[in-house]
């Protein structure tokens, strides 16, 4: 780490006529461990850090994410232009508070919460679908904490019941707030969690289910309606009154615009609030979640900060206090904007070109497709044998063209599952879509003509490296290192990226 | 969140102001409009409502930033597309990260070697940092408890009452005690020798303030490490210590750098700094740092396979916006410590500006000190005729926001005035404000005795009101003074 001398070099004297790449500010190494004794010029600030990103990947390749990575060019000038202000600060920016207001309720209906005309709905914007659940978790826990105390029986071994096939935040609530997480395994060809498993591990202490509307790993919606329906009768049986809270991080914004008549909201008596992710098919930038409660007694009063709000009383509940508040009038300008048929029309092409890419893949031949056509637009698809080459290697090929298809293997009970994923975002075009399966094509045409990357029998192997065709010889321990990464992966599996 | 109460009519529909055919309907307010509607009427519509919005740079009662270069304006629209979460799609955007993490660390002092990596974690604010910090501290305090055979089932938290209320809502979320040192006048800040009165077997940790949201004032973290270090050597509690430096952890290390209120004091196992307040990043990022691998107990880490590398990540939030990490590196690499110093020094001089006028005003007693974050927290010598509220309503008038909340528990007779120095706020904005606020001393003392003196003209139930009022006001100003 190079600290500077306090000589003036003759550059600064010349500052605001060197070209930022002929200054010496390209020459000294980038500061990474400590802050650097003196000043840069902006624009040598801005191009040091310009170029290191180049280096990241391109994000509307990124076909791992359901986030959003494009907004219209008027939404991006409101977002710039509300950079500075502080969410929290509800005084002094009474607009953007009354613009989350109505992104709350507009939610709130969308999803049948039982409100009046003139009445409010309950409910907040949150940085994501993980605090979200957690805002949505703490509610259930503190509520069947009350009741217990109530009632003189013990509180300290609060439960919860879900998937295995549950997102990664769900461990983290669990392990944070002390809730013990009962997982129902899968099985093979059955991705999501049962019903009827998810009822009969239902227990006294058991503060609520968790239903995912739209599976991470296969875009499935689970059957509310039926765990509702079971819940309805073990509740009646025991008098435990075990509620339902719906994760529709990602299909919150699909189901009611492609399949309004199913029931899975607040249309079912027992799901009591619901978390969707306004930065998955909500149209927006990375940032913004929401949760959605039935009424105001699912929310227990005594988490609530109370704030007064120009002279009325204006409740709070989040984790994070100071935030931007971009991404809030970013949903605000999506839901005028679009409307309720802009959304149905984007996710009408969603689905489309859903079916494109899946018809694409099953003509090869060589692939099982694992994802429903019911549910989030995405292709989850593996292959129909796995002995001589895994979906590992083919998502390390997709890379050398641009995309970025990560693979997975399955939860318990399922791992000997692997699969490669593509989410279909609002900007994956059907050109695009053509585009990848031609590239999956020649990738698995490719890997027919290599000798299994999985044998350890050979202490050489040779990898064809680029289009010029050189090979590049490895030794036993890079090999060996190699194959310790799948297995590291397949272990891993759930963990990467899935989001 | 909005609480149930009767909507007028005119509530539940937007009129339009354009004469486009698109707009001949008023929008829904509640519920999604059925239709699309261009995109220049979709931002107009927003834009125009959003003027109602105060100018964020007139609003002298917050510490976060408002504004940027902009060279790092273009970089922040350039990564408002990438989920920071996703390590593997942007290892440069995690590269960056990871550098703020060390380069935050080393400024706390913390005991690494040249190339060891700190750890810690970029949050969202302090709120999230305080929360991760606590929830460490409580883990690591349970499995002790747990390994000694004791109940494990009470934990406290020990810090002043003057502290900002996310460590309530910590308390409450995370079922721990909150236990709070009273201020009193004249010392509005939490006492050491109080606090470790107050520590027991059953404390995770206390927490001291850099810099106290009422005043600004730093808390003796030094005096209370002392204090804390004979203590545990009695009773073998080992408790520790957090710092909330939400506002003075980029302020200490440049303008007071001899102070030892950081890793340089042994009890100090974890530190919380806000990257929007002096960090000088618009909002949306703090920074939580732990001493040791020891002090972040691995129950709580998840692994995630990074590159093949393993990747522990810590936070509660999980896909969020990369912009404002990418905005705090490149205000460390752009400012440089020297820039930085540089700026707080300007802080320090306007505040001890309006410092000045204010006492030359010979009206108030100013409660800031000196040293600590550039904040000048004044009140009112004689609050006979009107009081400190009245003096911040009438300098809306003018377009300045400062508030006036009454001091914490122990010191609640006492009200104050806060204007935050911000990086933008110039000498010449601070000899404005001092102008301003001569002249609605000005208007206060030629208005009639029967409107200032509310309290003899009003009967009781209006003054019960306003009662409630003015607590209500009380808990928002406390909120709002972060």
């Amino acid at each position: 780490m190079v600290i500077s001398s306090t000589v003036t070099h003759p550059d600064e004297q010349r500052q605001s006529i060197t070209c930022t790449f002929a200054s010496r500010y390209m020459r000294d190494p980038v500061p990474k461990f400590k802050l650097p004794e003196s000043s840069i010029p902006k624009d040598a600030a801005y191009q040091i850090i310009n170029d290191e990103l180049m280096l990241d990947g391109k994000p509307r390749l990124n076909l791992a994410s359901f986030v959003t990575t494009w907004m219209e060019p008027e939404c991006d000038k409101l977002i710039m232009d509300s950079l500075n202000k502080n969410y929290v600060d509800m005084d002094e920016y009474p607009v953007t508070t009354e613009l989350q207001n109505r992104c709350v309720n507009i939610i709130a209906h969308l999803f049948h919460a039982p409100i009046g005309e003139e009445e409010t709905a309950v409910g907040v914007g949150t940085v994501g679908s993980s605090e979200a659940i957690m805002l949505a978790g703490l509610a259930f826990k503190r509520k069947w904490q009350t009741k217990r105390k109530a009632e003189g029986k013990p509180y300290d071994k609060p439960n919860i019941v879900t998937g295995a096939n549950v997102q990664v935040c769900w461990e983290k609530f669990a392990r944070y707030f002390e809730v013990e997480l009962k997982e129902v395994k899968l099985t093979e060809d059955y991705y999501v969690m049962d019903p009827l498993k998810a009822v009969e591990m239902v227990d006294e202490n058991t503060i609520c289910v968790a239903a995912i509307l739209g599976s991470t790993l296969t875009g499935e919606f689970e059957d509310v309606k039926l765990l509702n329906e079971l819940l309805t009768i073990k509740n009646k049986e025991t008098g435990w009154d075990t509620p339902i809270h719906v994760d529709a991080a990602s299909g919150g914004f699909v189901a009611p615009f492609l399949y309004p008549d199913l029931e899975w909201d607040f249309r079912l008596p027992w799901v009591k609030s619901i978390n969707v992710s306004g930065h998955k098919y909500g149209l927006v930038y990375p940032g913004i979640g929401w949760v959605v409660w039935r009424n105001k007694d699912d929310l227990p009063d005594d988490l609530v900060f109370h704030i007064n709000y120009l002279g009325s009383d204006q409740p709070t509940f989040t984790l994070n206090f100071s935030k931007g508040s971009s991404q809030i009038i970013a949903q605000y300008y999506q839901f005028i904007r679009l409307g309720f048929e802009g959304y149905k029309n984007v996710m009408e092409n969603c689905l489309e070109n859903t079916r494109v890419l899946k018809e694409g893949i099953e003509k090869t031949g060589r692939f099982k497709i694992v994802s429903k056509d019911i549910g989030v637009p995405l292709v989850a698809f593996s292959l129909k044998d796995s002995s001589q080459h895994t979906v590992f290697e083919i998502a390390d090929h997709l890379r050398k063209y641009g995309w970025i298809v990560p693979a997975y293997t399955m939860p318990a009970d399922a791992q000997h599952i692997a699969v490669l994923r593509v989410v279909i975002r609002e900007d994956f075009s059907c050109s695009l879509a053509e585009r990848l399966v031609s590239d999956i094509v020649k990738v698995v045409n490719h890997l027919d003509t290599l000798p299994s990357a999985l044998s350890s029998k050979s202490a050489h192997v040779a990898v064809i490296a680029s289009e010029t065709s050189k090979e590049v010889k490895k030794d036993i321990t890079e090999t060996q290192a190699e194959i310790a990464r799948y297995w590291k992966k397949l272990v891993d599996g759930k963990r990467v990226g899935a989001c | 969140m909005v609480f149930p109460k009767p909507a007028s009519e005119s509530d539940l529909f937007l009129p339009y102001n354009f004469t486009s055919p698109h707009n001949a309907d008023s929008l829904p307010r509640f519920s999604i409009p059925d239709n699309s509607m261009p995109k220049e009427a979709a931002y107009q519509n927003i834009h125009d409502e959003l003027q109602l919005d105060a100018i964020p740079k007139l609003n002298l009662a917050s510490f976060v930033t408002t504004s940027m270069e902009e060279e790092c304006n273009k970089l922040i629209m350039e990564s408002i597309n990438k989920n920071y979460v996703d390590m593997d799609e942007y290892p440069a955007t995690t590269d960056l990260h990871n550098r703020c993490v060390n380069m935050i660390a080393r400024l706390f002092n913390v005991e690494i070697g040249e190339n060891e990596s700190a750890i810690g974690a970029g949050t969202v604010g302090s709120s999230e940092a305080i929360m991760l910090a606590g929830l460490a501290f409580k883990k690591k305090w349970q499995n002790k408890r747990k390994a000694e055979g004791k109940s494990y089932d009470k934990p406290n938290l020990v810090t002043g009452a003057n502290v900002q209320v996310c460590w309530e809502k910590f308390a409450r979320y995370f079922e721990v005690e909150l236990r709070e040192v009273n201020v009193r006048e004249d010392y509005y800040v939490m006492d050491p020798a109080k606090a470790v009165e107050m520590v027991d077997e059953n404390t995770i940790c206390v927490a001291a303030i850099l810099g106290s949201t009422y005043n600004g004032e730093f808390e003796d973290v030094k005096l209370l490490n002392d204090l804390l270090l004979e203590k545990n050597k009695q009773t073998g509690w080992d408790t520790p210590i957090h710092v909330d430096a939400a506002s003075g952890g980029f302020i200490a290390p440049f303008l007071y750098p001899e102070l030892e209120w950081d890793f340089r004091l042994p009890l100090v196992k974890s530190i919380n700094v806000s990257g929007h307040k002096y960090g000088l990043v618009y909002a949306g990022i703090g920074w939580v740092i732990w001493r040791t691998k020891e002090d972040l107990p691995e129950d709580l880490i998840f692994h995630i396979n990074y590159l093949g590398a393993d990747q522990p990540t810590f936070t509660l939030n999980f896909s969020k916006g990369s912009s404002q990490i990418i905005a705090q590196y490149y205000q460390l690499i752009r400012l440089g410590q020297e820039g930085y110093r540089r700026i707080m020094e300007d802080c320090r001089e306007n505040a001890m500006v309006l410092k000045k006028h204010l006492e030359g005003t010979g009206y108030f007693n100013i409660l800031s000190k000196d040293n600590g974050v550039p904040v000048v927290a004044f009140s009112l010598k004689d609050r006979s005729q009107y009081d400190e509220f009245k003096i911040s309503k009438m300098l809306r008038r003018h377009g300045w926001v400062v508030p006036a909340y009454p001091m914490p528990p122990g010191a609640e007779h006492i009200k104050v005035l806060r204007v935050v120095i911000r990086a933008e706020f110039s000498r010449t904005l601070a000899e404005r404000l001092a102008l301003d606020i001569k002249n609605v001393l000005h208007e206060l003392q030629k208005l009639p005795l029967n409107i200032k003196d509310e309290k003899s003209m009003v009967d009781t139930a209006l003054e019960a009101n306003r009662e409630i009022i003015a607590q209500e006001s009380n808990k928002r100003q406390k909120i709002m003074a972060a």
